[in-house]
Parts: C-alpha cells; sequence; structure tokens
C-alpha cells in the first residue's frame, strides 16, 4: 500500500537523523537503533486491513538510556497496576514505601462493581509503607502482621496479592515463606509477586511475573470450591487482557454474550477471583492485550489444551472481524449469532460514520502509547478516515512490532521507548492533526496547540472497545479535533497563530 | 440497543442503561462467586461500628489510603521551583514517571522530570554509569541551567554515594565542573513528600552557600513548601510583599512552571527562582518558612548561616494571615499597609455577613501537617469546631501543636488530633463521630460516598476538579476563596436535601 500523508519515508528518515544529533555520540547510536519508518515486505497483506507493512525497529524491549525523560514505568507497574490491580475481591498489598501505591491508586480507571472497603478494594491503596527499620531488620514480619490485620479488618478479601517494591528484592526478604504460611493458617489465596521497580526494563518483565504469579500461586494450588462446582459448557470462553478500563471489558461481554458465549472469566478488569480460577475449564481463550498475557494464555494452552487467538474490539472493521474469526471456533449456531450481532450494530456504525468521518477525514493521528493499542485502535481510525503517521510502543517487543505491520501502512514513523525529547521534535515537525499518548505528553502537546486523547486512561471518557465504545471513540475524537479553542491561541493582535494554519 | 449517534451515552449513562444492569446482574450470579448479599450488608455494617472503629485504630502494621507521598516527589517539587532546573532522580525510572503523571494530573500542566533508569545490573554494580551517562545525556537534550538530583528507595538501599557520584560525573565530562548540580538523598523509607522537600531545598541552599561569604542585605527569603496551591499562593504572597515594599526572593517558586501559558509553544522552563538569585539569599536579613513541616532542616541550616528565621503554618485565615505580615513587618522594618488592612477589613466583613451558616459547623480536616493546622484555625476563626485533625505524615511534636491550638478555642474543645493516622482510620472517626464538612484531597471522595460526608477539596492532590490551585488559599484574598468554598458547599447541601417537589417544598429558600 502506498502511502497517502504528507512526508514520505526519506523525510521522515532525515528528521530522525535531525532529532539524533542532539544526542552525545553513546546515547545516539542507542537511540537510533529504536528509531525508523514503516517498509516494504513481501509478506501477504492482512486479510482485514489490506496492509503489509515491515514496522521493526532494529531494537525493542531493552534498557532505557539514562537521563532522557522514558516515558516508560516499571514492574510494579506492569503488576500492580495492569495485570493484579483490577482484580476486585482481593487486596492487593503495595509492599515497600508508601510512594508506589500512592500515585498509582486509582489512577487506571479499571470500573468494576462491588462493595468498595467490604468485599471490592480496587480503588484502595494497601500498604506496608516501609521506614528504615523494615530496610534495616527486614519487612517479612510486617508483611506476616499486614496480612493479618486484612484479615481482620477485610473480612471478605478473598485472598491477597503481594505487590513487591524496589527494596523487598534487595534486602531479602522472604516473601514466599510468608505467603505460604499466611495460606495455611487462613485458607485463601496469597500471591507473592516478586515485581520489584528495578527489575527488567520496562512494565513489560512485571506482565510476566504477574503471569507467572497466576500460574504458581493460582493454577498450581489445590482446586478451589468456585472450581470444583463449576460445570464447563461448550460455550465457554475467557477475555484475557482486558482491564475495563472506562468499561471496556463489559462493552465487550455484551458482544460476546449476545453471540451466544459465556464468558466465564474476565482478566482482569472486574474480575473476582473466581475468574482467574475457573479459567482453565474454558473452551477458548480470547486475547485482547497480547503483550501482557500471552504468556499465560501459552501456559493454559500448554497445560490444559485450551487455545487462544488475539482478537480486536477497536472499531467496526476489526470488530466485525474479529467477531467472525472467534465464531470460526464453535458451531454454526454462534457462527450465524456472530452474522446477527455484526448485522444488528451496523445501523449504528453507519450513522456514527456518517455523523464523524466527514469532520475527521484525512485527519493525521500520532500515537505513542502501551500493550496493544499503539497498532490495535489503527483501524479504528481508519474507519473514520483518519491517517496514522506515526506509531510506537512504550515497552512492545519484535512480535509486538512485527504484528504492526499488519496495520500500518508503508511510510509510517516508528519509534520504540520514544523520549520525550524525541517525541516532542517529531510532533513539532509533523504537526499531526492529533496526538494520543499519555498523561505526562498530553500538556507539552496542548500546548503546541495540537490536540491531545489520553489512550492509556481513555482521557477518563469511554469505553472504547466494542460497538458502543466505538460511537464512543468517534465522538471524543471528533470533541478533540474540533473545538474552538485551538483557534484562539493566538492573540489577533499579533502575526497569525500557529493553530490557524 | 442504547448507544445512538445522535447522542452518545458515555460510561455514566451507558451501564445505566437496562441491557447492562441486567448483564452485570447476570455476571455477578453466575461467574464471580461473591459472597451472600446479607452478608455484604452485615460485614458492611460492621465496619461502621465503634468497634470496627477500635480494631481499625488499633493497626500496627498495614496502612490503607494513607494522606502522603514519599520524599523524592517533595523533592522533585522543589527543584522544579528554581530557574531552568530539571529534577534528575537517581534509581529505578517508574518512580519518575509516577512524580511526573501525579504532579501533572494535579496541575493539569507538564512536569519535566529524568531519572538515571538504574536497572538490575546497577543493582548489583551500583548506579555510577547511570549517574555519569544520566547528567550527560540531561544537559544535552534538555538544556538546563541547573540539575537538581534526588534519590528512589532503590539508590538508597544499596547506598549509593550521590556526592562523590556527581564528583566523578564531572571529573569524567558528563558537565562541566562549574555546573550546578547540587544534591539531596531522599530515601521514601523515611519520613514523606514534606521531608523530601526539605532535603532537596537545604541541598540547593547548601550549594550555593557552602563557599560563600554573608554579606546582610535588607532582604527577606521565603520559603513556601509543598504547596498544590503554590500558583495562586506564591502569586498572592509576592502580591502582599511587594504592597508593603519589602525586597524578597521566594526559594523555590513553581508558580510559572506550573501555570504556562498555550499560545503554540511548549516552554519546559518559566520561571522559577534564579540561580544568582539563590544564591544571592545568602544574605538576606532573615528567611519566612511559611509551612513548618516542610522545612526543619533546611530553617536549621539558614539559622547556622546567621540569618533569623521564622516558620509559619500556612497563612490561610486571618490570624496567620495577620501574623505573616506582621513578622514580615519585624523583619524588614516596613509598616503594613492601609491596602492590605482594607482588604483584611472586606474579609472581615464577608466573614461577618456569613457568619450564621458557619457557626457551629463541624469539620473533619486532613492533609500536610501545617494546612491541617492553618484549617483548623481559620475554621474556628468562622466558629466552625473542627473534630478529626489527621495528618498522616504528622507527628508527636505535630499533635501537640495542634492539641495547643485546640485547646486556645472554646471551638477546639472536641477536636481531636490524629497523627500518623491514615484515611481508613479517618472512615471509621466519620462513621462513628460524624461531621458536616470533611476537608482534604481528591481520595477523600471515597469518603464522602462512603459517609456522605461533603467533601472540600483544599490539600493537593486535587485530580477530579479543575483549576482550584490557580486560586489562592493563603492571604486576606485567598481565605475569602476559601470562605466561600465552605459556603457553597453548605448551601449546596441545604438545597440538595430539600429538592424534592411535593415532599421538601420547605427551606429551599430563595435568599440565605
Amino acid at each position: 500500500m502506498a502511502k497517502d500523508h504528507a512526508g514520505g519515508p526519506e523525510d521522515y528518515e532525515a528528521m530522525i537523523e535531525e532529532v539524533l544529533e542532539a544526542y552525545p555520540v553513546k546515547a545516539r547510536k542507542k537511540r537510533a537503533k529504536h528509531l525508523s519508518v514503516s517498509g516494504a515486505t513481501e509478506e501477504a497483506p492482512d486479510a482485514t486491513t489490506g496492509i503489509a507493512s515491515k514496522c521493526d525497529t532494529t531494537k525493542s524491549n531493552i534498557k532505557s538510556i539514562p537521563g532522557v525523560m522514558t516515558i516508560r514505568g516499571c514492574a510494579y507497574a506492569g503488576s500492580k497496576g495492569v495485570v493484579w490491580g483490577p482484580v476486585k475481591d482481593m487486596v492487593h498489598i503495595s509492599h515497600g514505601p508508601v510512594g508506589c501505591g500512592q500515585y498509582s491508586w486509582s489512577q487506571r480507571r479499571n470500573y468494576y462493581i462491588g462493595k468498595t472497603g467490604v468485599d471490592s478494594f480496587v480503588t484502595m491503596q494497601f500498604t506496608t509503607d516501609f521506614q528504615e527499620k523494615d530496610i534495616v531488620f527486614g519487612g517479612d514480619k510486617k508483611l506476616a502482621k499486614t496480612i493479618d490485620e486484612i484479615n481482620e479488618l477485610f473480612p471478605l478479601s478473598n485472598g491477597v496479592t503481594i505487590q513487591s517494591e524496589c527494596p523487598i528484592g534487595l534486602i531479602g526478604d522472604d516473601i514466599e515463606a510468608v505467603a505460604r504460611e499466611k495460606k495455611k493458617e487462613t485458607g485463601k489465596t496469597m500471591v507473592p509477586v516478586r515485581c520489584e521497580g528495578f527489575r527488567g526494563v520496562s512494565q513489560s518483565l512485571g506482565h510476566h511475573i504477574a503471569n507467572d504469579a497466576v500460574r504458581d500461586w493460582v493454577f498450581e494450588q489445590p482446586e478451589s470450591e468456585a472450581v470444583k462446582a463449576y460445570e464447563p459448557g461448550p460455550y465457554d470462553v475467557n477475555v484475557i487482557g482486558d482491564y475495563n478500563i472506562g468499561g471496556d471489558a463489559w462493552a465487550s461481554r455484551i458482544l460476546l454474550e449476545e453471540m451466544g458465549l459465556n464468558v466465564v472469566g474476565n482478566w482482569s478488569g472486574d474480575a473476582t477471583l473466581a475468574e482467574i480460577e475457573r479459567a482453565p475449564k474454558a473452551k477458548l481463550n480470547l486475547i485482547h492485550c497480547y503483550r501482557s498475557m500471552n504468556y499465560i494464555c501459552r501456559y493454559m494452552e500448554e497445560k490444559y489444551g485450551i487455545g487462544w487467538m488475539e482478537y480486536n474490539f477497536f472499531g467496526p472493521t476489526q470488530i466485525a472481524a474479529s467477531l467472525r474469526a472467534i465464531a470460526k471456533n464453535f458451531d454454526e449456531t454462534i457462527q450465524e449469532n456472530a452474522e446477527k450481532v455484526i448485522a444488528k450494530y451496523q445501523p449504528l456504525v453507519d450513522e456514527v460514520i456518517a455523523k464523524f468521518r466527514p469532520r475527521l477525514e484525512g485527519k493525521s493521528v500520532m500515537l505513542y502509547v502501551g500493550g496493544l493499542r499503539p497498532r490495535h485502535v489503527v483501524t479504528a481510525y481508519d474507519d473514520l478516515g483518519m491517517v496514522i503517521a506515526g506509531t510506537g510502543y512504550e515497552f512492545g517487543h519484535a512480535d509486538d512490532y512485527k504484528r504492526t505491520g499488519h496495520y500500518v501502512k508503508e511510510g509510517t514513523l516508528i519509534y520504540d521507548d520514544v523520549t520525550s525529547y524525541e517525541l516532542e521534535k517529531f510532533i513539532e515537525k509533523m504537526r499531526p492533526d492529533l496526538v494520543g499518548s499519555g498523561i505526562k505528553e498530553k500538556y507539552p502537546v496542548q500546548k503546541m496547540g495540537i490536540p491531545f486523547r489520553q489512550m492509556h486512561s481513555w482521557d477518563y471518557s469511554g469505553p472504547y472497545h466494542g460497538y458502543d465504545g466505538f460511537a464512543i471513540f468517534a465522538r471524543d475524537m471528533d470533541l478533540a479535533i474540533n473545538n474552538p479553542v485551538w483557534g484562539l491561541y493566538g492573540a489577533p493582535w499579533e502575526k497569525p497563530a500557529i493553530a490557524a494554519e | 440497543m442504547p448507544q445512538s449517534a445522535d447522542k452518545v451515552l458515555d460510561h455514566a449513562p451507558l451501564f445505566q442503561q437496562p441491557e447492562y444492569k441486567e448483564m452485570l446482574a447476570q455476571k455477578k450470579v453466575k461467574f464471580e462467586c461473591g459472597h451472600p448479599d446479607e452478608l455484604v450488608q452485615e460485614i458492611g455494617d460492621w465496619t461502621k461500628s465503634w468497634e470496627y472503629r477500635e480494631k481499625n485504630l488499633a493497626r500496627e502494621a498495614l496502612t490503607v489510603n494513607p494522606a502522603k507521598a514519599c520524599q523524592p516527589l517533595g523533592a522533585v517539587f522543589a527543584s522544579q521551583g528554581y530557574e531552568a532546573t530539571m529534577p534528575f532522580v537517581h534509581g529505578s525510572q517508574g518512580c519518575v514517571a509516577y512524580y511526573r503523571s501525579h504532579l501533572s494530573r494535579h496541575f493539569k500542566e507538564p512536569s519535566s522530570c529524568v531519572s538515571s533508569s538504574m536497572t538490575e545490573d546497577a543493582a548489583v554494580f551500583g548506579g555510577l554509569v547511570n549517574l555519569v551517562d544520566g547528567l550527560a545525556n540531561t544537559k544535552a537534550l534538555y538544556d538546563p541551567k541547573m540539575i537538581a538530583v534526588s534519590t528512589t528507595c532503590m539508590a538508597e538501599v544499596i547506598g549509593d554515594d550521590l556526592n562523590s557520584f556527581i564528583l566523578q560525573a564531572k571529573e569524567k565530562g558528563s558537565v562541566e565542573a562549574t555546573f550546578d548540580v547540587p544534591y539531596a538523598h531522599t530515601p521514601a523509607f523515611v519520613g514523606s513528600h514534606v521531608d523530601g522537600y526539605d532535603n532537596m531545598q537545604k541541598g540547593i541552599l547548601s550549594h550555593f552557600w557552602n563557599k560563600a561569604e554573608r554579606v546582610e542585605s535588607d532582604s527577606i527569603n521565603i520559603i513556601p513548601g509543598f504547596d498544590g496551591f503554590a500558583v495562586g499562593n506564591n502569586r498572592e504572597i509576592k502580591r502582599m510583599l511587594d504592597e508593603m515594599g519589602v525586597t524578597f526572593t521566594f526559594l523555590s517558586d513553581v508558580s510559572d512552571v506550573y501555570d504556562t501559558p498555550s499560545d503554540g509553544e511548549f516552554r519546559m522552563y518559566a520561571g522559577g527562582t534564579k540561580l544568582e538569585d539563590a544564591r544571592a539569599a545568602l544574605n538576606a536579613r532573615a528567611t519566612i518558612s511559611l509551612q513548618e513541616w516542610c522545612t526543619p532542616k533546611t530553617m536549621e541550616y539558614i539559622a547556622e548561616k546567621g540569618q533569623q528565621t521564622a516558620a509559619l503554618h500556612y497563612p490561610m485565615g486571618i490570624q496567620a494571615t495577620d501574623e505573616f505580615l506582621m513578622k514580615v513587618s519585624e523583619l524588614t522594618g516596613k509598616p503594613i499597609p492601609d491596602s492590605l488592612k482594607l482588604e483584611r477589613g472586606r474579609l472581615v466583613d464577608a466573614l461577618a455577613d456569613s457568619q450564621a451558616h458557619l457557626h457551629g459547623k463541624t469539620y473533619a480536616i486532613y492533609g500536610d501537617p501545617d494546612f491541617v493546622y492553618a484549617m483548623a484555625r481559620f475554621v474556628m476563626e468562622m466558629g466552625g469546631e473542627p473534630v478529626h485533625c489527621l495528618a498522616t505524615n504528622g507527628g508527636k511534636k505535630w499533635a501537640k501543636q495542634m492539641e495547643a491550638l485546640l485547646a486556645s478555642s472554646p471551638f477546639g474543645k472536641q477536636g481531636q488530633v490524629w497523627a500518623g493516622k491514615d484515611l481508613w482510620h479517618m472512615r471509621s472517626l466519620l462513621n462513628t463521630e460524624p461531621v458536616d464538612m470533611l476537608i482534604g484531597n481528591s481520595y477523600g471522595k471515597y469518603l464522602e460516598r462512603d459517609t456522605g460526608t461533603p467533601l472540600i477539596r483544599l490539600m493537593f492532590p486535587i485530580f477530579d476538579r479543575h483549576h482550584h490551585h490557580r486560586f489562592p488559599t493563603m492571604g486576606y484574598q485567598g481565605a475569602l476563596n476559601v470562605l466561600v468554598k465552605l459556603l457553597d458547599t453548605v448551601f449546596d447541601k441545604l438545597d440538595d436535601d430539600t429538592i424534592v417537589p411535593g415532599e421538601t417544598d420547605y427551606s429551599y429558600d430563595l435568599t440565605r
């Protein structure tokens, strides 16, 4: 496919060179391997998007260089913030000093229903609040006592996860021993997670460690009552890697149920421990955020023989393709139902596109997000006539970049673990119509007069998944781009402002 | 199907549609394996009891919903208040992502800060290489005039020595030998963000002052402390000092950093204390800290350098502002001008006009130690009664100060001081000894939901309301803003309680 936006690969390559000039030599050499322009490939075009490009940066998933304002987080953020934090009926202890739990408290918008503080605990901050003496003498006793106090004050909590902060691994605490002892005493699930922030190079290792903790401390334990009581059915599926941000998992579940499928477990937005435990009884794992939960899917495949497939519920083109692909794993009834669901929502899709596409047609977008979104949302923009000028991952691996080639066209700027310096320079030079990234990037970009949407938290909106979510997505892109504020940046008595270009 | 292109429903209305309600009800019954509703109800009621309160207050190890953050956040905030200064946090990189997000979510502004991105190898071998390379990269990319280094708990646990590392980095040419790289060790497992603020301030001032000779001038220094309302407050304090004709230097002033214009240009650095002014601040006659608990070490250091010092508790309200102005007057010899007396009179006039609505109202107040002190004091000036005064990062000395304050007024009679307690303790306190209003930050919204106590957001961080921090809470003008917030809460509650036509037609008064 030919590029269809301003600025060709040559321009972008020259721009990359120019931006890199600011770095000291050692850093420049390293950063050059993370920036590229998507090129041609021999591979066949993707069946849904009709696209094939080569998006690989030379390097990804390696250490960030120091002193450059990387946008990445840490392993703790990947485990507590992403994978475990949304499990609603367990208490997640931020084990260590107070800050990590404080800054991540209630920030992921993992919606859930429950009596917070009584049978649900997602929007609470539990911490061992380490003091100097805990560092010096070790924190295991404090941890044990913390778990005792949780059981006393929150008797309906169905278990505890221990989310390690940096000091835990450095002072030689044995949180696994504490977990085993407390499990024995209380009979409740105890999950120690070695997600200290210095491990690995980003959130990504935290996801992996958190997945491994599901394996070791939930699956590899004696069957719970919830599992024993469950009778599997032929249409049982798990949704894996949907954190119900702004209600995404609900807007997805409604479609799967309309198709006639049973969503046994939703990992991990609005999930209970039982939903985690029962997952191995399902027929198929449907994985949305591949990056954060592919590990446990592979394990379930190997151990329990459950197949897994990636799907994409952003935008009508991908939703319809995904519904059909999911249905293919089941009988004709389900396949017919999938067609009915697609047909049912088609009028909504047509209306949304008729209303918003003319307002968004041809607008260019730059993305910089984590997980699956740098590629998964691309087709939704395409459904609205918008064009991706650049995209990149905070913590993607080579397999993510490979998959990106099914979504973005040749000539797209690709940036891995972009520094705020590079991102700002790229945005300044490319001046896209919209940038989708995180809270740290939002305000600098808006100061430049460029519309912005937070694409981690949906900027306090959402859901964006499913057909209901697509309408919200379209509305939000419209309200971001077409708000009158961008025309007010320049004082009228001065030269025309940038925003009026 | 509830969704339409005409009227797009997002999360709040969408999930209240029958399709979703039914789906979630089914999910609960079929898949969640939750506890029976009666049991949830029973335990929920129990958590509101005196029995639960006693168990809750007896906690020794567990902290739930604390009202404090960790040291480096305060250090980053203090550094950002200096001209073209890049805060550099030595340790794991995730921490910096958190500080930046936290500050941006409150101020709705960019927040710049870098990390030395230490990982496992640095945990084993130390983070020297990270610091050496990091300083060079920061200097090259972001062209700061100063790089202020603090530490995460990782660097502290492995014992990295900033002084030695920075010297080595300079020797290796990361930055020129003369480039300003002040530093502070800011372990997250000691104290809270207010201590990090203190350590960084002391670090920056010692960097500029240690080898300098002091020649006393007429100027005074103001150290504002960690303050979520710094944008409004710093400007208000400066305005009052200008009214008095005082020569002064603000030591760390984020008011322009966290309030840059939208005009097409992103300014990574804006305003802040000029480095030459920070250097010259040694010569000041005196330094006033607006928040004693944010500056104990800094003020001790300044006093050692020969300056007069005074530490206040957040000059908010009438008497606290009076004291601030009188202290400035005492230290500078400048009289308090009539223009400020006029402002004071106008504020008192407003209080008198509204006193009937605030007299006898009861409050729970939480936040940083100096804020809680000031708020309780101001509440009492309005005839209100502080019932629960809580600071997770308040210690025994703070508790004594609070007790003395409460004892100084008949309105403080039922006041209780909760040093080191958290917001889950506060929940028990509100359930067992309810109050009319809760004053705190955005995290208080869960208490508002659980206990029905209206929340007034006057403390960092405020994530879910916009732009309040742009208006001052300090000084007479600030007190007026605070007064209006309290009154609006009282009036909104009166209206909300009597808003059902045909049921509560009384008391829904037009004039109050």
